[in-house]
């Protein structure tokens, strides 16, 4: 079953047509890569989905629902969860803090706004704070980072900064997850341990949608792949039709060899 | 001598909670807002109004106030919030200067240039607090000032604070986590407008009359410096901020050497404060106030106090056996 499906998608930049026409989906439960050469408009069909930017035209399902042009919040509200390339903590605030802001919406009451749960908050500090904060440790736990609790965000090495955002994603209880290059910046060890993360946040029933350039991790975790070069989907397929389709190794690893 | 002591730390009192108010906005929420002048003039002249064309006790004006400030508060925000750091500050400074423009121009209801004098002495409960015993309108004053002080702390450290919070750090994750950031802000607003409208009321029932020339441009200055000075994100900085600001442009008078000092000599030195602070200490005298997390929970006033009435207590008990 399709949990996500984006219909022609499309998202021009003035003259630059970053995403062109994009049929992507996402099947439940599984893990689909993103990939495709710099600049292909990965994270901007990321922005697209996940309400950061607007699309131009096209259409974006999620789980039944039109999210096409939904502000992020309630994107957000309705299941989907994402990190960020270049990281985007609140770093001024502690580890825990930061979760703590993931758990915004889940924590209280389902059928009320988060305003009113806000003020209620107001009144019952001890009792709502406290089962906020215990959940928010659980997360942490899950990503081994529960040590870090204390520290400020900012102060967090770059691989945890990147596992802590991917803790805070997770916090709001997503149906769908995005990790945009979540290996960008880590060395082999943390890689294997990223990876290692991903599969079990998979068996917790969560969909996940990667955009990765480390090809290792890509065609070992993936159960799907897509590409994208220029804007425009080029080929989808399991990792071993993508690694012997020729025209993904026309247009994004074969560059590898004229590099060479 | 002391009783113009008095005046120093009732007008901290009245400016507090305008800076408690502008931390709102700008320590927590991140939002340069230069507004506060502004509400802080709707507040007064809510207040003389009330009580001198209608007839209204003092108290039963502050709560009109405090929302008729945080109305207009909400009304600016709606369309300014959209914009950034300066831009708002900008907006913001315009907005303030017409709602002073409009209270000098609007005669038959604001009495315009004249102002409005004879506003009554507050009285409580048949009590009457003469603003010219400074002890009984300082009281009133700080009670005011611990109060607000006291909610406000509570509301930084709920859920609502956290997410004001998580806009001031990044408005794009926050709203990646299921914030409503438009909201937040505009209530942010509408709350730092409030406290202003509360310090208005107080101010004009303080100085029994009021003119447009005190709601200057300068008074949202004072405040931004007094939460700089003392520190964003921290409503205890808040307060100490106002003292020191206060103290500070009030010292010529009080040590009696006011006629060596040109009267600008104060903007001089709130420009020197600003500009000091920003190179050697961005966090202010105290910095940005962290919440404790312990097994027990989290640390809060009401909940802080109560803990110390038990030990009192539990003490007390054991000595009497
Ligand atoms: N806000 C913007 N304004 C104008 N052009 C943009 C904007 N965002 C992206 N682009 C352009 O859109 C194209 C796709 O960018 P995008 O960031 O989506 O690529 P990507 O596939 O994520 O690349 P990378 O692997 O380097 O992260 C690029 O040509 C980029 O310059
Ligand atoms: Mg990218």
């Amino acid at each position: 079953m399709r949990i996500l499906e984006t219909q022609k998608l499309t998202r021009a930049f003035g003259g630059v047509i970053a995403v062109n026409q994009v049929d992507f989906y996402a099947e439940k439960g599984l893990i689909t890569g993103l990939i495709g050469p710099n600049g292909a408009g990965k994270t901007t069909l990321f922005n697209n989905i996940t309400g950061l930017d607007q699309c131009t035209s096209g259409k974006v399902v999620f789980d039944g629902h039109d999210i096409t042009k939904l502000p992020a919040y309630k994107i957000s509200r309705l299941g989907i969860a994402r990190t960020f390339q270049n990281i985007r903590l609140f770093k001024e605030l502690s580890v825990v803090e930061n979760v703590m802001i993931g758990r915004h919406y889940k924590s209280g009451d389902p059928n009320k706004g988060r305003f009113a749960e806000a003020l209620k908050s107001y009144f019952k500090l001890e009792s709502s704070e406290k089962t906020i904060y215990e959940d928010s440790i659980k997360w942490l736990s899950f990503l081994e980072l529960e040590k870090a609790a204390d520290e400020d965000a900012k102060n967090l090495p770059y691989g945890l900064q990147r596992e802590l955002e991917i803790a805070r994603a997770l916090a709001t209880e997503p149906k769908l997850l995005f990790l945009d290059e979540p290996a960008a910046g880590m060395n082999p060890q943390e890689t294997d341990h990223l990876m290692m993360i991903i599969r079990k946040i998979r068996d917790l029933g969560i969909t996940i949608v990667l955009i990765e350039h480390d090809m290792k991790l890509v065609m070992n975790i993936c159960d799907s792949i897509t590409v994208l070069s220029y804007g425009q989907k080029i080929a989808q397929g399991t990792p071993a039709e993508i690694k012997s389709d020729p025209i993904v190794i026309e247009a994004y690893l074969g560059k590898e060899d004229e590099d060479e | 001598m002391l009783s113009f002591f008095l005046l120093i730390l009732i007008y901290t009192g009245i400016y507090s909670l305008m800076a408690l108010g502008q931390n709102v906005i700008t320590g927590y929420t991140g939002m340069l807002s230069l507004c506060q002048a502004g509400f802080f003039a709707i507040g007064s002249y809510v207040t003389a109004i009330l009580c001198v064309k209608c007839g209204w006790g003092f108290f039963a004006t502050i709560p009109v106030a405090a929302l008729l400030s945080a109305m207009v508060g909400v009304l600016i925000g709606l369309p300014t919030l959209r914009l950034k750091g300066d831009y708002l500050a900008i907006a913001t400074l315009g907005l303030g200067e017409i709602i002073r423009n409009v209270i000098n121009n609007w005669d038959s209801l604001t009495n315009g240039p004249m102002g409005i004098q004879k506003i009554p002495k507050p009285s409580f409960f048949g009590i009457e607090i003469n603003p010219y015993s400074k002890w009984g309108y300082l009281l009133m004053v700080a009670i005011f000032v611990l109060v607000f002080y006291l909610l406000l702390k509570r509301l930084a450290d709920s859920r609502m604070g956290r997410a004001l919070e998580a806009i001031r750090e990044d408005e794009i994750a926050a709203g990646s986590m299921g914030i409503n950031v438009t909201k937040y802000k505009v209530w942010a607003f509408a709350i730092g407008a409030a406290c202003a409208g509360v310090a208005g009321s107080l101010q004009a029932c303080f100085s029994l009359s009021v003119t447009p020339g005190t709601y200057t441009f300068m008074v949202s200055v004072i405040v931004l410096c007094m939460v700089v000075l003392g520190g964003m994100g921290n409503f205890k900085a808040s307060i100490v901020g106002a003292f020191i600001i206060q103290l500070i442009s009030y010292f010529p008078q009080l040590v009696g050497i006011s006629n060596k000092f040109p009267a600008q000599f104060k903007q001089i030195l709130f420009g020197l404060i600003l500009i000091v602070m920003m190179i050697y200490r961005p966090q202010g005298i105290m910095g940005r106030s962290r919440r404790s997390f312990s097994k027990t929970g989290r640390s809060c006033p009401f909940k802080f106090l109560a803990s110390k009435v038990r030990t009192v207590f539990k003490s007390s008990k054991e000595a009497g056996r």
